[in-house]
């Protein structure tokens, strides 16, 4: 088992890096947390997290200024690689948000929006949006990162848009809101969750201290 | 199974310490905000709200500190409120760990204010607290009041729902001034008219003194979250409970 911990939260003035960082050093207190966007620490780090909060186009604008788009797109080759939430969004090639955007291209699929009509439970009213609050998870697939979590537990969302990533082994797990739909994506050393592991207690400190033990195999048996 | 309504816990704090008026006067002293945040987190709150009622600007620092605090130790999400002004307000506010901050005088001062808010940080922070009074009974009307309840300002509170909604606002937190602190209850026609006329999340508040007005909130209201502060303040009821009478009820709840 890989017991190297020295992980860069990658910084590009978006979202909420500070809980992030927060939640991770809760989870494994002798890691080594960077929040940088600078391309050497990117590269000397043994993990990367991916965070995001807010909307695509700002973020992916972002990206574009500090030049961060290809040194990610490398990262994303090799090491542990975390995407939260805009950090799942941003890894797939293309977006509805505003007016349609652009993603990193990393993942096979795009980001769509949740309808305004999906019927609620009493069927007199709509279901709100965002998508907010502790929604179960269904884990699709067994995988490393979700070592002593169980089944259906419940994560916190706070989203409008969802993934439909294009190659179904791909999918890592699944939540129902108006209909079923992808909350985590699986590729290689890569993992990205719709929903926020700092928010959600007991079940995301447990996936931060996972991800942080991983080494970016996607079976069981290499742990 | 899905989506479940969330218990949320308020502490209003003055100068770092969490008290607890009645209809927003007569106030009581329960306690430090970080032990309390540190118990309903414990017992499995869903979120925890501060509402930070701090009358000096120089006595509002402490709610940062306070933030700080409990954002190193629970791993929920956060919401501040009480004060905030300006795009500066809301940046130390999550910079201090809060994922929410909720707007109440400043956004009826300048409703602009919330559009500016959600285009800079997201809708997902951008919580508008409304305080609401009845001012008619037949049709039932809600007027806006601001300045903890003191101050009239001659809205009509489910259009300025809508308005609100249409500005950016990621969440509503809607208060009723003739319940908060009577512990009889929500308003219940005022949470029902309201979350049918807005497809954002409202959480009920003002009101609640037993664990059956939480389920009505959810089943008469509507509403999407249920906030109370003094009954889990003085414990009489811990969240645990609550969450598992609301299960008992057939309403999805994290347990």
């Amino acid at each position: 088992m890989s017991t190297l911990s020295e992980v860069v939260i990658i910084d590009y003035g978006m979202g909420n890096l500070h809980s992030v960082a927060k939640a991770v050093e809760h989870a494994t207190p002798k890691s080594k947390i960077h929040i940088s966007n600078q391309l050497s620490i990117i590269q000397n780090a043994d993990r990367i997290i991916f965070p995001g909060v807010g909307a695509m186009a700002a973020c992916m604008h972002e990206l574009q200024q500090l030049d961060l788009i290809h040194i990610l797109q490398e990262a994303a080759k090799n090491k542990p690689f975390l995407g939260i939430c805009l950090g799942l969004q941003a890894l797939l090639e293309h977006s509805e948000e505003n007016d349609g955007t652009q993603g990193l291209g990393i993942i096979p699929g795009n980001v769509k929006q949740f309808s305004k009509k999906m019927p609620a439970m009493d069927h007199t009213s709509y279901l709100k949006i965002p998508h907010m609050g502790w929604n179960q998870v269904y884990q699709e697939c067994p995988h490393p990162l979700w070592t002593n979590i169980s089944q259906h537990s419940r994560f916190y969302f706070v989203h409008s848009y969802y993934v439909t990533p294009q190659i179904p082994s791909m999918l890592a797990a699944s939540s129902h809101y108006g209909h079923r739909f992808c909350v985590a994506i699986q590729h290689d050393n890569i993992f990205a969750v719709q929903f926020h592991p700092e928010k959600s207690q007991h079940a995301g400190l447990q996936f931060y201290a996972n991800f942080m033990q991983w080494d970016g195999n996607n079976t069981l048996s290499s742990q | 199974m899905g989506l479940a309504k969330r218990i949320i816990p308020c502490l209003d704090v003055d100068k770092g310490r969490v008290v607890k008026g009645v209809k927003f006067v007569d106030i009581q002293d329960a306690g430090d905000p970080v032990e309390i945040a540190r118990r309903y987190d414990q017992e499995g709150a869903d979120e925890i709200t501060f509402l930070d009622i701090t009358a000096t600007h120089e006595g509002r620092d402490t709610i940062v500190q306070v933030v700080e605090q409990v954002a190193g130790e629970v791993f929920i999400p956060l919401t501040v409120g009480g004060g905030i002004s300006s795009i500066e307000d809301i940046r130390k506010m999550l910079h201090a760990g809060a994922d929410k901050v909720a707007i109440n005088s400043a956004a009826v001062r300048k409703p602009e204010f919330v559009q500016h808010a959600a285009q800079h940080f997201g809708s997902q922070c951008i919580v508008v607290a409304i305080d609401a009074k009845r001012v008619a009974s037949d049709p039932l009307k809600w007027e806006i009041f601001t300045h903890g309840g003191r101050k009239a300002s001659g809205i009509d509170a489910i259009e300025w729902a809508k308005k609100m909604t249409l500005y950016g606002a990621g969440e509503l937190l809607v208060t009723s001034m003739d319940c908060d602190g009577t512990k009889n209850g929500f308003d219940l026609p005022l949470m029902y008219t309201i979350n049918q006329q807005v497809d954002i999340p409202v959480i009920a508040s003002g009101g609640v003194g037993t664990l059956q007005h939480l389920v009505e909130g959810v089943t008469q209201g509507h509403a999407d979250a249920v906030l109370a502060a003094s009954i889990f303040h003085f414990q009489e009821y811990s969240i645990k409970e609550a969450k598992q009478y609301m299960a008992d009820q057939g309403i999805e709840v994290r347990l």
